[in-house]
């Protein structure tokens, strides 16, 4: 097998398909996940491969499904539960953060629960109410839950296998408006040398500012950087990867060489997770930062209507405007 | 892992099920022991007006999934095959009852005088619900599946405590109507609110349009058992009438509304009906279902029996379905010019009401973003 050019949408089902070869204990449920392939196709093709007992067209209830998951989790299956969308999710989110966070902890460690639950989440798809949103913080907040999130196609191909190997519950974030981006994904990789899961990456090497971001920003970041580089500015690029643990050690390196940080996120401003690197980053690197870290976050409002919703998300010119503001320090 | 776990759908699912009917497909008026009475003021106006809405409520739909098509909408969940369902019940209701919807019921709406530009202005991302409810008592669309059934149910627990029920006055006495689908009876919100109205004896009626598809599931993934007899578990009637006809969806909400307002409690209407669309625009039908299935229910159509049934007993005459035709064409050009200027949102406006008052944080937020987009205008003007 050599390097397939692949969509998001694609290699998250290359990677559920591969880690459901590898362990027939691995189960996909959901709503419209099994015939329909799922609303975006993310599915596509499991239920007729691995069979109706293994690709679970669940009925219509989201605390249902992660309820029935802990319950299958407990008699030794590996759940992967997909909600169809970030706003659907809180039915089930008393189930999530009560049980399927403290299940392990609770029993001393005797039990353990392998549960993944796949969200595509964020905005800029021109959506109704519910279908847009950025609850990672949420989930992020709460002790006993990994939360990680891809920005590609190769880390979703590699991080949903690394995710549904993991004896942990892990909220599995992925960025619906760049599903049908492309990358190369190389499956003949020994996954041994695949970045771990809890890693953050350098996306793009710089020296003037770091900017931090996660899931459909890091493109935005990206797209950014090249913007300031035609000025003759070198912007770094850190795609955090995984939001719980936050692993920070790349970006207190980045900033200690830029003495600056910014940091992008789709999700509201207050007690997200740009509070959260900001404060560790001002603990860790306080006398390498020439300036305060900078935000650049939808607003604390709700969701607001599509047509305006350009306005509420972070774009590349707030994410340049927000490195100005940083430089001018 | 070769057990069955699939459910087997019993027999009634899988047969023509019993229920409530008055006038059949090919537009018969059939005798009914006791729902007759129940439509025994129906007079010929009446029949021309319900046929009316029918008509009107299928060109709004099919006005916006046209706008859709060209663009002019992000999305439009469609009502095709329901006309009958939602007609039917909304006008067995009286001014002051009060509807919760779910996102699908235009009809409803329609019948509650909410202009359709409202609601394409909702599906176009103008707005998320820009109707007063409390003047038209109906409240907001309900994207969450099954939430407004609690909703309406505590709005009901309100109105028992108003006195608003059993009074016998019939411009007071107040029952509240909640729409759900197939799908949402999966909910636990909604095993809670047949919980809560049976266990308050709440003045609801809980109007299941089961359409027989959530998106791309059949019924009998959220059901071994017919859905209107789950009343009998919480302690209230269930019956299930023919969806696809007005005038038995009338009868049958009439006298379910009235044990409401009588003080009786709740009751669970399933309207066997039939999703003749996608789910939205954004669905492939052809997926998941067989087009026989289609042609099945194409000739059970609820808005055809109508009109058959007006010409079998000459109740109409050419010149009033000439006159309707252009009355749709005028609602539906109205439709297209309102909907494509309809005024943008200002970005600021995101920072609206999201507090009765605004705090000084979101003051501050908006103050920002009012100044740095102001800095894009000096560039414009300076270059």
């Amino acid at each position: 097998m050599s390097a397939e050019s692949m969509t998001i949408a694609k290699a998250v089902n290359a990677g559920l398909r591969r880690a459901m070869e590898g362990d027939d204990h691995v189960l996909v449920m959901g709503e419209d996940v099994g015939r329909l392939g799922g609303v975006f196709r993310v599915t596509d093709g499991l239920q007729k491969d691995f069979g109706e007992d293994r690709v679970i067209d669940t009925p219509l209830a989201e605390g249902g499904i992660i309820g029935t998951a802990v319950g299958l989790a407990l008699r030794g299956y590996r759940p992967v539960c997909e909600i169809q969308f970030d706003g659907f999710v809180f039915p089930g989110y008393d189930q999530i953060v009560s049980q399927v966070a403290k299940m392990h902890f609770r029993s001393g460690g005797r039990l353990r629960l392998p549960i993944v639950i796949r969200i595509p989440y964020g905005g800029s798809i021109g959506a109704v109410e519910h279908h847009s949103e950025s609850p990672e913080a949420y989930f992020a907040h709460t002790p006993g839950l990994k939360v990680v999130t891809c920005s590609n196609a190769l880390d979703a191909y590699w991080m949903v296998q690394q995710a549904v190997a993991l004896d942990d519950p892990v909220v599995f974030f992925e960025p619906k408006r760049r599903y049908y981006e492309k990358a190369e994904v190389d499956p003949a990789v020994d996954a041994a040398d695949v970045l771990a899961l809890e890693s953050a990456r350098v996306t793009l090497p710089g020296d003037d500012v770091t900017v931090a971001a996660y899931g459909p920003m890091v493109k935005t970041c990206l797209d950014a950087a090249s913007a300031a580089a035609d000025e003759g500015r070198s912007i770094e690029v850190v795609d955090l990867r995984s939001l719980s643990p936050l692993e920070l050690g790349t970006v207190y390196e980045s900033v200690r060489r830029t003495g600056r940080l910014v940091v992008v996120h789709e999700a509201q401003r207050t007690l997200g997770i740009g509070a959260e690197v900001a404060a560790r980053v001002t603990e860790e690197c306080f006398y390498s930062l020439e300036a305060p870290v900078q935000r650049v976050t939808g607003y604390d409002t709700p969701y607001p209507p599509a047509r305006v919703e350009e306005q509420y998300l972070p774009d590349l010119d707030r994410v340049l405007d927000a490195v100005d503001r940083s430089l001018a320090y | 892992m070769s057990v069955d776990t699939a459910a087997q759908p019993v027999a009634e699912t899988s047969h023509e099920p019993e229920l409530v009917q008055l006038l059949t497909p090919e537009g018969q008026r059939v005798p009914h022991e006791h729902y007759d009475s129940l439509v025994a003021d129906v007079t010929a106006d009446d029949i021309r007006a319900m046929y009316r809405e029918l008509v009107l409520a299928r060109r709004v739909d099919s006005e916006a999934v046209s706008l859709q098509r060209q663009g002019e909408l992000g999305l439009w969940p469609s009502l095709l095959g329901q006309e009958a369902a939602q007609i039917g019940s909304a006008r067995a209701l009286r001014p002051q009852d009060h509807v919760f919807p779910t996102y699908r019921e235009h009809g409803v709406a329609l019948h509650r005088d909410v202009d359709p530009v409202r609601l394409l202005a909702l599906f176009r991302g103008v707005d998320q619900g820009s109707w007063d409810p409390a003047q038209s008592h109906f409240h907001l669309y309900t994207i969450v599946i099954g939430a407004q059934t609690l909703h309406a149910t505590g709005y009901a627990m309100g109105v028992q405590r108003d006195g608003a029920i059993g009074t016998g006055d019939p411009g007071r006495d107040t029952a509240v109507m909640a729409y759900f689908g197939d799908g949402a009876t999966s909910q636990g919100s909604v095993s809670e609110a047949f919980i809560w109205a049976g266990v308050t004896n709440a003045p609801v009626v809980f109007f299941c349009q089961n359409n027989q598809w959530a998106i791309s599931e059949p019924l009998e993934r959220q059901t071994r058992v017919p859905l209107y007899k789950r009343a009998a578990g919480f302690g209230f009637p269930g019956v299930r009438v023919d969806g696809n006809d007005v005038l038995a969806c009338l009868a049958v909400s009439r006298e379910a509304l009235q044990r409401a307002r009588d003080g009786e409690g709740p009751t669970l209407v399933e309207a066997f009906t039939y999703r003749m669309g996608a789910h939205t625009t954004s669905d492939d039908p052809t997926r998941y279902r067989l087009n026989a299935e289609l042609e099945h229910w194409r000739l059970k159509d609820p808005v055809e029996r109508v009109k058959a049934y007006m010409v079998r007993n000459d109740l109409a005459d050419q010149a009033f379905f000439d006159e309707l035709s252009d009355e749709s064409d005028q609602l539906a050009e109205r439709m297209r010019a309102e909907c494509r200027s309809l005024p943008e949102p200002a970005p600021t406006s995101i920072f609206d009401h999201v507090y009765v008052e605004p705090t000084p944080g979101l003051v501050e937020q908006r103050d920002g973003m009012a100044a740095y987009l102001d800095s894009f205008a000096d560039e414009e003007v300076h270059q």
